[in-house]
């Protein structure tokens, strides 16, 4: 047979791979909005992390002399009607937060990865049963069902998390199910398994990886609606006990003083409406940057 | 040639469609010898990666393989349960794929990559695993293997990622290389390129090699022994030599008369007109009649068997001693 050589160039000096990390950044601060946000939230964690350190008083701390007082060199934020200092309220109030929106939303977000990975790739029946389940999630009262959830199993944090977290994997369990069904069929799935692999390792090291991407989008859009649930729930009086401190406490308590104090609601919405928006602009750059055909 | 590797008999698959059945491969028998390659030759639809990839368990959901053996060192692969071809794929047998462009997992290193597959069959330790991936890199005449190694596929061109797809597929020193149409989706330079290192591999490794192909020049240059399949069955068999000399059935010949060959202005194509059959139904006639142009009474009422017309040339026609006769 007519042998070709098989020569390579070599000459070109190899470009050092610029990792897809590098690449997503690229895109991603090109965004002003979502490096807004992304600062925004990373203070925001950072205050969640350390706040109970830097909080001048404990959040159950109450100063009778200073009730209702406006934002003073004593007290930054000013303080409510039992003289609780809202900067310390508020920084607990983040840590709180955090840990109940990222509890949540992990635990909806391995339901959610198990159940769309068992359905994308098992297909038939099981995705049926699966599916349908998700349609009930869906369309069930979420909201109805964790008001349930903590009447019954109380108001401490635990259950808030859980109550939070197993009602909102629906959305992750479609949208992973959805990608697993594009790729199950697919060369790359195909090539995987003539070289013999099982199904448990092709859904592990090819499709997982492969719908990362799209989960941390949806990831960061979770996120913020887990935090929004959170505060409905103390907004209707179901949320974390007083006095552990919530923003939908905070806001819920100032509600109803609004004309005479002002300052006790802007404070603490104004945080927490500047999160929300933060995580929604992070989330939306998220998405661009790590669109594989958001160009480089 | 010392036994037969592996051996295919009187396979029938069917595929179920909403409203009926699909007879994609009707009685499909061929061997492959340690060592030899076999090329297997048809248009699309033709039922030759079905054939293929049904053998080690890789058929679509609608598919069904209703008779017929596919025996692989003697054991029956298609009796096999999953455990059993999950060992057997990728560690005895392995395969190539048409696209290199979307085989490859995007998110994985290619040496990680290729070292999965003898990690995972515990064919190697790591240790070794790496060793024998850099060596591989070398051989398929990737340049650099250390560096490239950590490259994603991404980084790679179409060639090179046919390279590494076949770096996989040999990792673990299979017995035989399924390659499905490995050299469609290149460039004709590469698939030189790419045909030679196969060769290559192939000889240094005393492999077998079933190579599924629409082109038939590719066949010829390779392969030492071709089937023929139209319409899911097996229209001609026969050595390379004997092929290339003296085709013997009507299809065989037209599918030569449509190659476009380099510095044969004058030479008329004659492609073969219509299209290759969806069949519906067990054939029961010739199922070229309608596009042969040999076709007689007997071609649309009488199912030609495969039968021996000399040495180990078989052929399924009525009319292949005139074909060979030159009689028409």
């Amino acid at each position: 047979m007519a042998v070709a050589t098989v020569s390579t160039q070599s000459g070109a000096k190899p470009k050092r791979s610029r990792s897809q990390f590098a690449q997503a950044w690229r895109r991603y601060r090109r965004n002003y909005l979502a490096v807004g946000g992304l600062i925004w939230v990373i203070i925001f964690l950072i205050a969640g992390i350390i706040g109970p350190w830097i909080a001048p008083y404990s959040y159950s701390h109450t100063d009778f002399l200073n009730v209702n007082s406006p934002p003073t060199w004593q007290h930054i934020m000013g303080t409510d009607n039992l003289g609780h200092d809202m900067y310390s309220e508020i920084l607990w109030s983040i840590r709180f937060a955090l840990e109940i929106a990222f509890g949540a939303t992990l635990v909806s977000f391995v339901i959610g990865i198990v159940l769309g990975l068992w359905a994308g790739m098992k297909g038939g029946i099981v995705d049926q049963i699966i599916m349908r389940l998700v349609d009930f999630m869906g369309a069930f009262p979420t909201f109805f069902f964790d008001l349930l959830l903590v009447v019954k199993f109380g108001r401490g944090m635990g259950p808030i998390l859980m109550a939070i977290g197993i009602t909102g994997w629906a959305g992750y369990a479609r949208l992973i199910r959805g990608l697993v069904l594009s790729m199950r069929k697919g060369d790359m799935v195909e090539a995987a398994t003539a070289l013999g692999a099982s199904q448990m390792h092709i859904a592990r090291r090819y499709l997982l990886p492969n719908v990362m991407n799209q989960m941390a989008v949806s990831l960061a859009f979770g996120i913020p609606n887990d935090l929004t649930v959170m505060a409905g729930l103390s907004i209707v009086g179901m949320g974390l006990r007083p006095p552990m401190p919530s923003f939908g406490n905070l806001v819920a308590q100032a509600g109803s003083m609004m004309l005479g104090f002002p300052w006790m609601m802007y404070f603490p919405a104004g945080i927490f409406a500047l999160t929300l928006l933060s995580y929604l602009f992070m989330a939306d750059g998220l998405s661009e940057a790590l669109n594989p055909r958001g160009g480089d | 040639m010392a036994g037969h590797l592996f051996e295919v008999d009187n396979l029938n698959i069917e595929f179920r469609r909403s409203d009926d059945k699909v007879y994609a491969v009707n009685g499909v028998s061929f061997s492959i010898g340690e060592g030899g390659t076999l090329g297997i030759v048809g248009e699309s639809g033709s039922g030759k990666s079905v054939t293929m990839m049904s053998c080690i368990g890789l058929i679509r959901s609608n598919g069904t393989v209703k008779a017929g053996t596919a025996k692989f060192e003697g054991h029956d692969l298609l009796k096999m349960n999953r455990k059993q071809l999950e060992h057997i794929r990728g560690l005895e047998i392995g395969v190539i794929f048409q696209d290199p462009m979307t085989s490859l997992n995007p998110l994985m290193r290619i040496g990680d990559q290729i070292m999965e597959g003898m990690i995972e069959h515990h064919y190697a330790t790591p240790r070794d695993a790496f060793d024998r991936t850099i060596n591989l890199l070398g051989e398929m005449g990737i340049p650099e293997p250390k560096t490239r190694f950590r490259n994603y596929p991404h980084e790679f061109s179409g060639g090179m990622r046919q390279r590494i797809m076949i770096a996989m597929a040999l990792a673990c020193e299979p017995k035989l290389l399924i390659a499905d149409e490995p050299t469609t989706a290149l460039d004709v330079t590469v698939q030189m390129q790419i045909l030679a290192l196969l060769k290559e591999q192939q000889e240094k490794k005393n492999m077998s090699i079933a190579m599924i192909t629409h082109d038939f020049g590719v066949a010829t240059n390779f392969c030492d022994k071709i089937v023929v399949l139209y319409a899911g069955q097996v229209m001609e068999v026969a050595e390379t030599k004997e092929f290339i000399r003296r085709p013997a059935h009507p299809y065989t010949i037209g599918l030569k008369n449509s190659i476009i060959e380099v510095g044969q202005r004058d030479r008329a194509l004659k492609p073969i007109p219509g299209m290759a059959p969806t069949l519906t139904s067990p054939p029961t006639s010739c199922s070229f009649a309608d596009r042969c142009p040999l076709v007689t009474d007997r071609c649309r009422n009488e199912l030609p068997v495969l039968r021996q017309v000399d040495g180990n040339h078989m052929v399924a026609c009525h009319r292949a001693e005139e074909v060979l006769n030159h009689a028409v």
